[in-house]
């Protein structure tokens, strides 16, 4: 039985569509991540699942129930929000009550439940403190105890991890996974993160200007992007756009790339049949950034791992890795190299291009070629 | 370490800082000239207040101004003192004050938590109400109340208070609510907490600042007001500002000065001890929100 279903589901207020028709199905116990710019409608689309926006056309099933019509409290999900939303005249324990005691439940399982949540995210210290005296950190873990004391169906995130700093965004993003993996329960998370995206996401909803672009896993959305915008969305540094004229190569095709004033033909891997109409024209060649390395001896004479030396124009260590910045055709393209073989400006690198890796895009539509 | 351009800086401030301080309390006596000739006034007795300065103090404190002005001035025919009167303005200030408040709240609750359609436009002819001056609803107010069969009552009185408050007082709730996120009212829908819970729960704790501006606010313009008292009650059922003007104004007999600045303390009073008590919330309820917390 799936967990969420939203088929066709549309906004407009007046003559402004903020949704364009969304089809979503999430199996139960998955978590699923909502992606995409400010303003692509994930919020929106959130506040429409828990009820808390009204549905220009479209149904929205949770579990088998059509719930368009109930209110929020009758929908069975609990739903952290960015700004935690705690409530700010009561302490822990009973924010974390409060929605027990709307159900009516008795309150010594009210405390049972309490207790057992604050057991679950190490938070029994702050039961008795007001939200003002707690750190970001510590109001994120409060909100999120809110909503597991329910024990709903369905849990909503919205942005619930931009409102904290970069090294907490990281534990608590981690504690999000955990807790996932403890308590079993679908997730629904909005974010305009894609790392979080990535990380934390079995399904991964790709959204933008009120349209799903993609809805796959993170492994479908990263390596097969279905247009221009999900590859350039997704992954950081992100993919290398590169204009390209393909060109006969062999009995095959190829793309014709200048690099350092040399122009070179790499061959198209297994993208002949449906490049095969784009002969002679140019179509946009997308490249991760770690698909253009220093030169791997393991991978050395393959024909789909060609080698060709480029001028570094920027040199950018990370750490773990060196960014450098090259020109092909033109355009500034990042390749992602180990920091032992990395050149500093101005000098020349070989550069191995894993050819099998690239993805081909219509210049005009951004659409998918192969 | 010695640092000769830090304690020149310093040398600097500290003159700066004594001509601040000397305007302030220059400004200060000049502002506290007023209590302070009627403070004095109202403890000496007529004799002196006749043959001595002004500005001089008591020669001796005399609280009898106060006792006549409290128990047996007269004020036209009457001569009750201002007790009576005093209560009076006790009587429909503080339901009005508290009733007016409460509306307000709840408006401002709704204006901004529980937009509906025209919403904006009915808070837009609300504010109206701010600018309409008193002298403009005297008569629609007489024949309302009359029509209501409330005129010259203490409940009359109430109704055009709340009435007339009501645009201020909810200008102030619906101010305040604004910086409220609308987070919170989502989730203690999600939670399950309904309209009226949501109010009382969660919203009304959280108002204590502006109830206190509200209530101040409320609170000196019902006690000081004259023309709304003086329009729609007469007699018995007089506020003491009502009270205040006629003891002053009486002819007959001798112009009792020390008694007169007596009956003006006591009909500001109130609202004195309503600051005293309450001034720092006024302040700090007036710019909540306006930084980040």
């Amino acid at each position: 039985m799936g967990a969420l279903s939203v088929r066709n589901v549309r906004k407009s207020y007046g003559p402004v569509d903020i949704l364009k028709g969304i089809d979503i199905d999430v199996e139960s116990g998955e978590f699923l991540i909502l992606v995409g710019p400010s303003g692509c409608g994930k919020s929106t689309l959130l506040n429409m699942i828990a009820g808390l926006d009204s549905i220009t056309s479209g149904e929205i099933y949770i579990g088998d129930r059509l719930v368009n019509h109930l209110s929020p409290k009758d929908r069975d999900i609990a739903m952290v929000f960015q700004s935690y939303a705690l409530y700010p005249n009561m302490t822990v324990r009973k924010n974390i009550s409060f929605g027990l005691e709307m159900r009516r439940v008795p309150h010594a399982e009210q405390d049972r439940i309490v207790d057992n949540v604050a057991r679950i995210l190490q938070m029994g210290h702050l039961l008795d403190r007001k939200p003002a005296q707690l750190s970001g950190g510590q109001r994120q873990r409060v909100a999120m105890g809110r909503a597991i004391a329910r024990n709903p169906t369905l849990f909503l995130f919205d942005e619930p991890l931009s409102n904290l700093d970069a090294k907490l965004r990281v534990e608590m993003r981690t504690e999000i996974k955990l807790l996932h993996q403890r308590v079993g329960k679908t997730i629904i998370y909005v974010t305009h993160d894609q790392i979080e995206a990535m990380t934390l996401g079995d399904k991964i909803a790709v959204m933008n200007a009120g349209e799903l672009q993609q809805f796959g896993t993170p492994e479908q959305v990263y390596a097969n992007p279905v247009n221009l915008f999900v590859a350039g969305f997704m992954g950081s540094p992100s993919m290398n756009f590169i204009p390209v004229p393909i060109v006969p190569l062999g009995g095959g095709l190829g793309v014709k790339l200048e690099i350092a004033g040399n122009t070179r033909v790499f061959p198209v891997n297994g993208a002949e049949p449906q490049l095969r109409a784009w002969q002679g024209r140019e179509v946009t060649m997308g490249i991760r950034p770690e698909n253009i390395t220093h030169k791997d001896e393991s991978h050395a004479n393959e024909p789909n791992h060609p080698i060709a030396p480029a001028k570094v124009e920027v040199s950018e260590p990370t750490g773990p890795d060196t960014l450098i910045m090259v020109r092909i055709n033109g355009k500034d393209v990042v390749c992602r190299v180990h920091p032992s073989h990395a050149k500093r400006h101005g000098e020349m690198m070989d550069l191995m291009f894993d050819m099998s890796r690239t993805v081909f895009f219509n210049p005009q539509t951004g659409s998918r070629l192969a | 370490m010695a640092d000769p351009s830090g304690a020149q800086t310093q040398g600097g401030s500290r003159v700066g800082r004594a001509v601040v301080y000397g305007l302030l309390i220059l400004v200060c006596l000049y502002y506290l000239m007023p209590l302070f000739l009627m403070v004095s006034t109202s403890l000496k007795t007529l004799d002196e207040i006749r043959g001595g300065d002004l500005l001089a103090r008591p020669q001796q404190v005399n609280f009898d101004a106060w006792i006549k002005a409290w128990d047996s001035a007269c004020t036209g025919v009457q001569c009750g003192g201002m007790k009576g009167y005093f209560m009076n303005s006790v009587r429909f200030v503080v339901p009005a004050v508290l009733i007016s408040t409460l509306i307000g709240a709840f408006n401002g609750y709704v204006f901004t938590l529980w937009r509906f359609k025209g919403s904006d436009v009915l808070f837009s002819m609300l504010m109206i109400g701010c600018f309409i001056p008193f002298q403009v609803v005297l008569l629609p107010m007489a024949q309302t109340l009359g029509r209501f069969g409330i005129a010259n009552s203490t409940t009359g009185l109430i109704f055009v208070h709340v009435v007339y408050g009501l645009a201020f007082t909810t200008l102030f709730f619906r101010n305040f609510y604004i910086t409220v996120p609308d987070e919170l009212v989502k989730a203690a829908k999600i939670d399950g907490a309904g309209f009226v819970r949501i109010f009382l729960r969660i919203i009304l704790p959280l108002s204590t600042p502006i109830i206190v501006v509200s209530v101040i606010w409320q609170f000196t313009q019902i006690w000081n007001d004259f023309l709304f008292g003086v329009v729609f009650s007469s007699g018995e059922r007089q506020p003491i500002t009502v009270a205040l003007n006629n003891l002053v104004n009486t002819s007959t007999g001798v112009k009792e000065y020390n008694v007169d600045m007596a009956a003006a303390i006591i009909a500001a009073l109130p609202t004195l001890f309503v600051y005293a008590v309450a001034g720092k919330y006024f302040v700090r309820g007036l710019t909540a929100g306006a930084v980040k917390g």
